[in-house]
């Protein structure tokens, strides 16, 4: 069987949003083909804009791409999978009505898992993350960095074999997601997973990834992929290494262009929507 | 994260919910003086002044009035026909407002049709259909329902569309994509998070529904406390018309005090 280690196979996909020649026309993505291999970590780095979360969100099932297709395993994506792919969201993604744990047992839930195995599943899954003692605690009572943990403990119990995280770390401050970024490199080389990554970090690209794709400015593709050769759990001297550098070097000067041109971009979509676009 | 400076918060945060309270008790000291001066004018204005007892009873006799009012149970028919109008108009208006608000709100076209359609007419004064309504419904009690469900209708359909329709997309993706379906959506993410929203909508269409009902009694009706109270004062019998004020106020006062803890109570949940 052809791609028997391929996780994702990502085949032309091509998206726009709104009808051609309408205001609201953004060409987001063209002609993108990518393989994701099992047990991977492969993070999607690129200019703001330049359709990194709406091929995350096409692999996941959440939108439907105007052109290609999208193989996990071996079956085309055509909505959510939630027995193959958990997702991780920017923030703010857990129900502030529940508490924690209520949040956990509601994916399950709705994955379909039966409800004796749900207590336990959440616990061990809280435990990982280091939230046991806040399981009864609401969303809103927790810091950004322990949410965003507590989101990561909601996609773990669900155990699917693929995750999904659309900038997980976006909002939080610099040594908070520094530590999250630790963590997650030591849970991820015990389970195995596959991950797809959103970030606009270098640095946390190159510390997480096994593979880093560079996107480039609108309509987007993928210019070019990247190897990060560091075994799992990488450990913070890393960050510090000359190859931390070099590579970070390397993803910086394949940026630089793109997002240089996505900025001229939207400076001139403002002008010809009269200056009042968005940014 | 140090202990330290969350401890510092937690302290500075209690030491200003104390001086709030401190401030909120104040300003209740304040309020309540300013209730007992009000009365203290009317009783010395009415007592030593010239102020015909016509046109202000003396509030010692007004409180006879109500003593009388209370034990002869004289108040329980009128009562019991506004409270009945009132059931059966918030009943209406809350079971049509929140099913006609969920179904609007399911999809972006027709939020964008009926919403501004509905808030437009909620900014009508809507006292001005009661004549209409008397001529469809005579004067009894339904004409009075039919005022209180139009008035208590759009706030509470606006706030229930508002509830459901603006529920922060990404709960309804992660739901969607841990495979929830219509109906787990529904229960438990679209309902939950609209909730507080249609409880205000409730609060605010119970208190105008008494409201309008208690008004258009004094204008045209048969029976009930606004009824009571317009044949009172074209009897001349002012005292017993300020009784009956007093206890209207005191049961709006009642029910918009339940009403607004139940709200509090359901938020807290």
């Amino acid at each position: 069987m052809a791609g028997n280690d391929l996780a994702i196979r990502v085949r032309n996909v091509s998206h726009q949003f709104g009808e051609e020649g309408s205001t609201q026309f953004v060409r987001a993505m063209l002609e993108t083909s990518l393989d994701i291999h099992r047990g991977e970590l492969l993070c999607l780095i690129g200019p703001s804009g330049c359709g990194k979360s709406t091929l995350l969100n096409v692999i996941g099932g959440l939108l439907t791409p105007t052109s290609g297709q999208v193989l996990v395993g071996d079956t085309e994506v055509r909505g959510p999978l939630p027995q193959e792919i958990a997702y991780v969201f920017q923030e703010n993604a857990l129900f502030p009505w529940s508490t924690v744990l209520e949040n956990v047992n509601l994916g399950m839930m709705f994955q379909g898992v039966p409800k004796a195995e749900r207590e336990p599943r959440a616990r061990k899954s809280l435990a990982t993350v280091g939230l046991s003692d806040f399981a009864n605690h609401y969303p809103g009572q927790l810091s950004g960095g322990m949410r965003q943990r507590a989101a990561l403990a909601r996609a773990l119990s669900l155990e699917t074999g693929i995750i999904l995280m659309d900038e997980p770390f976006g909002a939080l401050d610099e040594q908070t997601r520094m530590v999250l970024g630790e963590d997650l490199s030591v849970l991820l080389s015990r389970t195995g997973k596959t991950i797809v990554f959103v970030t606009h970090s270098l640095g946390e690209a190159v510390f997480l990834a096994d593979r880093v794709a560079v996107f480039s400015a609108r309509p987007g593709t993928i210019k070019e992929v990247i190897k990060i050769d560091e075994p799992h759990p990488r450990k913070p001297g890393f960050m510090t290494s000359e190859k931390f550098t070099d590579l970070r070097n390397t993803l910086f000067a394949l940026l630089h262009e793109e997002i240089r041109k996505a900025m001229e971009q939207s400076v001139a979509s403002d002008r010809a929507a009269g200056g009042d676009g968005k940014s | 994260m140090s202990a330290a400076p969350t401890s510092d918060a937690r302290k500075s945060a209690s030491q200003k919910s104390a001086k709030r309270d401190r401030s909120a008790l104040g300003s209740r000291l304040v309020q309540a003086a300013f209730v007992i001066a009000l009365v203290g004018l009317w009783y010395i204005g009415t007592t030593y002044g010239q102020i015909s007892p016509i046109l202000l009873p003396n509030p010692v006799r007004v409180f006879d009035e109500l003593v009388d009012v209370l034990a002869t149970l004289e108040f329980v028919s009128d009562l019991r026909i506004t409270l009945f109008e009132l059931a059966v108009a918030f009943s209406i208006s809350a079971t049509s407002g929140v099913v006609l608000g969920y179904l609007i709100s399911r999809s972006q076209y027709s939020i964008r049709v009926f919403e501004p359609l509905f808030a437009g007419i909620y900014s009508v004064p809507i006292i001005l259909f009661l004549p209409l309504y008397i001529l469809f419904f005579g004067l009894g009690p339904a004409s009075k329902i039919a005022l209180g469900v139009t008035t208590s209708f759009f706030p509470i359909i606006l706030n229930t569309i508002a509830g459901f329709g603006y529920v922060e997309r990404v709960y309804v993706l992660s739901a969607r994509s841990m495979g929830a379906s219509d109906y787990q959506l529904f229960r438990w993410v679209l309902l939950p998070a609209a909730f507080p929203i249609i409880l205000t909508g409730l609060r605010i269409g119970f208190t105008v529904a008494l409201l309008s009902i208690l008004g258009s009694e004094t204008i045209a009706s048969l029976a009930g406390l606004g009824h009571r109270i317009v044949h009172l004062a074209e009897g001349m019998d002012t005292a017993r018309m300020f009784a009956y004020i007093a206890f209207a106020v005191a049961i709006a006062l009642t029910l918009n005090t339940v009403t607004s803890s139940l709200e509090a109570r359901a938020r807290r949940r």
